[in-house]
């Protein structure tokens, strides 16, 4: 049978003795030429997952293979078949943008000749030619992550991970990110498992998403199964004019589902979508000043899961 | 089939250790110039003062303990000494802390093919190369800068060659034990807290057997490992003087490199994996 790209088993990390564990259970399979997100608040367990997988953090108990090689076992050769981009920038700064590219082939075994070929068709595509003498210091925040892209599948990797990849990123370079990922799943097939808390973009490149909170998968599934499952579920947003008319609504209105309390805001998960409306309008009273109904998203999933937004 | 795969396996970390000593090599290409004035700059200037300056205004140093030999011929074991040992150290105590700091470029190092052992041993193996260039460079200036005879007979190229990679391991691995258990931000601290006294400590600038006169310091120093590598480095070059004996010169490199060699991959692996 064909090793699948990914799968981790009753996964464990506990850094620290004591603390809760970083992840604490999880088992996922990444199928051939899957776009997979996860995604999860801050201290989730998402990079301490990618980490794992691609042995730079040893886990505690349970099992990660990478095309069918044990990452704990065999290290070295589960390395040879995947690619990383890291959270944080870990480009080699002592070097040029060409020779990140150039030495990252040759430590995986490539002849110079083929590591020169390789980056200069790496620089062609992802649109850095023209930088390829610069020092990566000098690169913004957009280009050097591109550049992390185009390292991590120098040595064609079947998989790649790719760690919060578009934080910080500016709107026109996540475009371009994207779209550079897109091109490389068509083109080679590549499976690409990536951390995100921006729920609109895994929304929209995901084929599937596992939401993840304090280390354990709460779900996962296509995002318009998660959006089906719990679709009938909206998050009203009600703003007040004053603490007093909010405090007294807040009770009124927690027939309608979960409240969470604000300030002067009050956010209700409500099962009965927009047609809780009226409703909400009478129990709110007359302190009302402003409401809000969010569709179902996967942003709504996770409020509906975890009674908590995922910025916090 | 695992014989099969152990021999793929090798094949692959000797490329992936070869490409990393090629990037190395290029970033050592680029900085070459700083890395002649980091080696040349102290050795310079203490042949100068001391071998050149000193005897034109008539203040000898040296002499008479050291069996007739000129101070300038008992520097220049010392001081290769040095320039090897701080090379060694600086080459890769250095790097790692931008490397371990901040933005931890090193993980970059460590999704290389290779066991992360090998990793750090690249490191080492580098620097050893740097040591070997560092002695190469430092030699000529010993001998043509002082003002006074200088009398340097190779009495024995292997155990030249032996000693000067010997030192470069041992202080590689220190530079790598240093670059893992301090702080990235303390790095400069440790040079002046560790690799100073090290250096003017380490019988650089007089025979060990002169330090018979102050017994204390004479069993002291012998945990110095640069002791042994400028004895080493006097029996090699300049036999007259007098030096510790190769065998407990030799044993004495063997070990604390191994124990270094042990130590310093261990701290490496534990900095670096979580
Ligand atoms: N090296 C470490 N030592 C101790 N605890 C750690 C370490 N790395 C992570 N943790 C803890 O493990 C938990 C999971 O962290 P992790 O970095 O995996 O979360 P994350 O989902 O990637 O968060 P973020 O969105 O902030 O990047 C957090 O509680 C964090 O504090
Ligand atoms: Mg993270």
């Amino acid at each position: 049978m064909d090793p699948r790209p990914l799968e981790l088993r009753h996964l464990v990390k506990s850094y620290v003795r004591g603390a809760p564990n970083a992840v604490d259970g999880i088992d996922l399979t990444v199928e051939h030429g899957e776009l997979f997100g996860l995604l999860g608040p801050n201290g989730a367990g998402k990079t301490t997952t990618v980490g794992i997988a691609t042995t730079r953090v040893a886990p505690t108990s349970g099992s990660v293979r990478v095309n069918g090689i044990d990452v704990v076992a065999d290290p070295a050769r589960a390395k040879a078949s995947l690619g990383v981009v890291t959270q944080f920038n870990t480009l080699d700064r002592a070097c040029t943008v060409h020779e990140n590219l150039v030495f990252h082939c040759r430590f995986f075994g490539a002849s110079r000749r083929a590591a020169l070929d390789r980056a200069d068709e790496l620089l062609e595509r992802f649109r850095l030619t023209d930088r390829a003498g610069d020092m990566v210091f000098e690169l913004s925040g957009g280009l050097a992550q591109r550049l992390q892209v185009a390292r991590a599948i120098a040595h064609r990797p079947t998989i790649v991970f790719l760690d919060e990849p578009t934080a910080g990123l500016d709107p026109q370079s996540r475009i371009a990110l994207w779209d550079v990922l897109g091109e490389l799943r068509s083109d080679e097939g590549l499976t690409v498992v990536l951390t995100t808390h921006y729920m609109e973009e895994a929304e929209q490149f995901c084929d599937r998403v596992a939401i993840i909170d304090r280390g354990r998968i709460l779900v996962s599934g296509t995002p318009e199964a998660l959006k089906r499952q719990h679709g009938d579920l909206a998050i009203a947003t009600l703003g007040f004019s004053d603490e007093e008319s909010a405090r007294r609504a807040a009770a009124d209105l927690r027939g309608f589902g979960t409240v969470d309390e604000d300030g002067l805001t009050l956010r209700v998960a409500t099962a009965d979508g927009a047609g809780a409306v009226p409703g909400l309008v009478n129990a709110a009273g007359p302190g009302l000043r402003a409401l809000a109904l969010a569709e179902p998203s996967l942003e709504t999933v996770f409020i509906a899961l975890t009674g908590r937004e995922l910025r916090e | 089939m695992s014989a099969q795969a152990g021999a793929v396996a090798r094949v692959t970390y000797g490329r992936a250790f070869y490409g990393l000593m090629v990037r190395d090599a290029r970033v050592l290409r680029r900085e070459f110039v700083s890395f002649l004035l980091r080696t040349v700059m102290n050795p310079l200037l203490f042949v100068f003062v001391f071998t050149y300056v000193f005897p034109k205004i008539g203040r000898g140093l040296g002499g008479g303990a050291s069996g007739g030999a000129t101070f300038a011929t008992v520097l220049v074991p010392g001081l290769i000494a040095v320039a090897v040992f701080f090379q060694g150290i600086a080459a890769v105590a250095l790097p790692l802390a931008t490397e371990l700091g901040g933005t931890r470029e090193i993980e970059d190092r460590l999704m290389a093919p290779l066991p992360i052992a090998l990793v750090s041993f690249e490191k080492v193996v580098f620097s050893t190369f740097q040591s070997v260039l560092a002695a190469v460079v430092v030699f000529p200036l010993l001998y043509l800068i002082p003002a006074e005879p200088v009398s340097v007979h190779i009495s024995s190229w292997p155990l030249l060659i032996a000693v000067v990679i010997m030192a470069g391991l041992l202080a590689g691995f220190l530079g790598l034990l240093l670059g893992t258990v301090v702080q990235p931000r303390q790095i400069g601290l440790i040079f002046s807290l560790v690799v100073v006294p090290i250096t003017f400590l380490g019988c650089v600038y007089y025979p060990w057997q002169t330090l018979s006169a102050i017994p204390w310091l004479k069993v002291l120093t012998l945990a110095n490992p640069l002791v042994y590598v400028s004895e080493g480095l006097r029996a090699a070059m300049t036999p007259s003087i007098p030096h510790m004996p190769v065998p407990v010169v030799l044993a004495a490199l063997v070990a604390i490199t191994g124990g270094l060699g042990w130590l310093s991959t261990r701290s490496f692996i534990r900095r670096v994996t979580d």
